[in-house]
């Protein structure tokens, strides 16, 4: 099956998934948000208005208005940028670390390979939420400190299976040839087998992004995240909890906006995962 | 199947000083003497609290000899003193002797993770072994789309809900604490009638939540057990299908479940802070986000080190677990 064939036959799988298209959707219109930010948003989100504090939904303000009368619905607007961004910086961090060490322990094995499945196990067994806060302890809470912190803390799963595909990748015909004619460890990793293991690194990216999402979300609703008056969808939800009893928006629509976010990515996560398994396409053809 | 047991006890040596050097390498990042920049961008530390520092983790000294007095301390569970006002040693605020099980931080957040992991798998595997043997029905998509929203919902979120629901708006359900003002002069069932009462939202959000992973893997995993030769044999001597899907197909898809388990034991400890601060349950968790509040970092240390234990014996359960279960290792 030629390259061309196999992408058409991904296309039409993934279109036929209702839920990886809705999925897919949601993620596009989430990056529409964020990059329109300052056309869409019909008030500035930092503007105060002494006047209209603590206001229900109304048509002026479709999502009512926080302590200090600022628009929720342009501050989440806004905060959609500040989602996408701890998203994918961390996540980014994370793949590439992950993919880095998970090929150097597939590909070298040995002493290698055994000192990178310690270091994991050992990230493994540090409850990663005591971790990401313990070093926002120490070093100060900005939104650099937490992409990199979640990023440090999220790689282990990319490295697993980086490592899965190089051990079976690395004995196949295409590159003991490669060897053969003389190419560099560095270009056979980074030519030949790493292409060849993108497929399965790219779904658990994307569902590592909405686990990032979750993270920063739960960082900010304790205080210890984007910091006001920068608007994340977490801070809102930290007023949200201060009013309880006197303004339910404040807590209703941020949250919603996370779950919706955080099920389109993994929605678009799992939908490319099946479109790609080829032990599916077996089935189906049954 | 001793020489198994014997190798992967042995295998926790490295991991555990693995994370013991993780912690310390921490330590390092607090601002002062090793990484002065931070002092200025960092107004929060105060020069008193960084000379504090300097005297519990001898900073003066060569980072190995830093590192070795640390590891003879933590190895007494010796943490040194909070940096609160109270002064109290570290491993007394976790874990009171003198102070009746239930008051107990440790034993607190272990309770809450220990029962919200029963809740998980209970409803978690017969809901995999539903949806797989009626893969794709309409029961299988509500189930899966469920489990998603769980997995996508933000614990706290769901906490605030459920708390305007059931304690703001029904007063059904009390919504923070662990107990009532009287308990203490409630009869035994009382006293456990009430604890549940406290109980009960924390640990639905928390299995609500971590439901996901374990009943997909579950579905997938038996899904790929049903597939197998031994099963189709199962099936031709004409056992009947719940004989073959229980007794057959559950034993052999259950294994991948019990290292999953094992490995989300970590989560749920890190989850306990958001929900134990939500809830105001006075456990680990919610000493943990105070401690890192008022940069406690004897606190902070010591509750990270002790949560990292406790996630390397939750594994090691898992993996003794495995061996019960397996009989391909129970025989080695």
């Amino acid at each position: 099956m030629g390259r061309q064939n196999l992408r058409n036959l991904f296309w039409k799988r993934f279109k036929r998934n209702g839920l990886a298209v809705a999925g897919g959707v949601i993620v596009l219109a989430l990056f529409f948000v964020a990059v329109f930010a300052p056309l869409l948003s019909p008030y500035n989100p930092d503007a105060i208005d002494r006047h209209n504090v603590l206001m229900p939904p109304s048509l002026h303000h479709p999502l009512g208005t926080d302590d200090l009368g600022r628009d929720v619905m342009s501050r989440m607007i806004w905060g959609a940028r500040i989602s996408l961004a701890v998203g994918f910086v961390a996540i980014g961090i994370a793949t590439a670390i992950g993919m880095l060490l998970g090929a150097l322990a597939g590909y070298y094995g040995g002493w290698t390979d055994r000192v990178i499945m310690r270091f994991i196990d050992i990230m493994l067994s540090i409850p990663t939420f005591f971790l990401i806060l313990a070093v926002i302890a120490f070093v100060g809470s900005s939104i650099w400190n937490i992409m990199i912190v979640i990023g440090l803390t999220a790689w282990m799963g990319v490295a697993r299976l980086v490592r899965a595909e190089f051990l079976s990748l690395k004995e196949r015909e295409f590159v003991l040839a490669a060897r053969a004619i003389g190419a560099s460890d560095v270009r056979i990793i980074f030519r030949h087998v790493m292409i060849n293991s993108m497929a399965p690194v790219l779904v658990s990216a994307v569902l590592g992004v909405a686990g990032a999402v979750l993270v920063e979300s739960a960082l900010s609703f304790l205080g210890i995240g984007v910091q006001p008056p920068t608007p994340s969808w977490g801070n809102i939800l930290s007023l949200g909890k201060d009013y309880i009893e006197l303004a339910w928006w404040l807590s209703v629509f941020p949250g919603l906006a996370i779950l919706v976010t955080v099920l389109g990515y993994n929605l678009l996560g799992e939908g490319i995962r099946d479109s790609i398994d080829p032990r599916l396409w077996e089935t189906e053809r049954k | 199947m001793l020489a198994y047991l014997f190798k992967r006890l042995l295998e926790i040596i490295p991991t555990l000083f693995g994370i013991t050097l993780i912690s310390f390498f921490i330590i390092h990042l607090a601002p002062g003497k090793p990484t002065d920049i931070f002092t200025e961008l960092n107004p929060k530390i105060t020069p008193e609290a960084r000379e504090r520092l300097e005297k519990l983790y001898h900073l003066d000294k060569p980072v190995i000899v830093q590192y070795g007095l640390w590891l003879k301390k933590i190895a007494r569970f010796d943490f040194g003193e909070s940096f609160s006002s109270d002064h109290r040693p570290v491993i007394e605020k976790i874990w009171d002797s003198r102070k009746p099980l239930i008051e107990r931080r440790l034993f607190v957040t272990f309770m809450i993770n220990l029962l919200s992991m029963g809740v998980i798998l209970l409803v978690a595997l017969p809901l995999g072994i539903f949806s797989a043997t009626h893969q794709n029905s309409l029961w299988d998509k509500i189930a899966t789309t469920t489990v998603f929203i769980g997995f996508a919902m933000p614990t706290f979120w769901l906490a605030l809900l459920l708390m305007i629901l059931f304690g703001v708006e029904l007063h059904w359900l009390p919504i923070s604490q662990l107990k009532s003002m009287g308990y203490a002069s409630l009869p035994f069932w009382g006293k456990v009638w009430d604890l549940a009462k406290h109980l009960l939202l924390p640990i639905f959000v928390s299995a609500f939540t971590g439901l996901a992973a374990d009943s997909r893997f579950m579905r997938s995993s038996m899904l790929e057990v049903v597939r197998q030769d031994f099963v189709t044999v199962a099936r031709a001597k004409g056992l009947p299908e719940r004989l073959v899907i229980y007794r057959h197909a559950f034993r052999n898809a259950l294994l991948p479940i019990i290292t999953l388990a094992g490995l989300s034991v970590g989560g749920l400890v890190g989850g306990s802070v958001i929900f134990e601060n939500i809830f105001g349950i006075p456990g680990m968790g919610q000493l943990f986000y105070m401690s890192v509040m008022t940069r406690d970092y004897p606190t902070v240390m010591g509750i990270l080190t002790i949560g990292a234990f406790l996630t390397l014996f939750g594994n090691l359960l898992a993996d003794l677990g495995y061996m019960l279960a397996d009989p391909r290792i129970r025989a080695k």
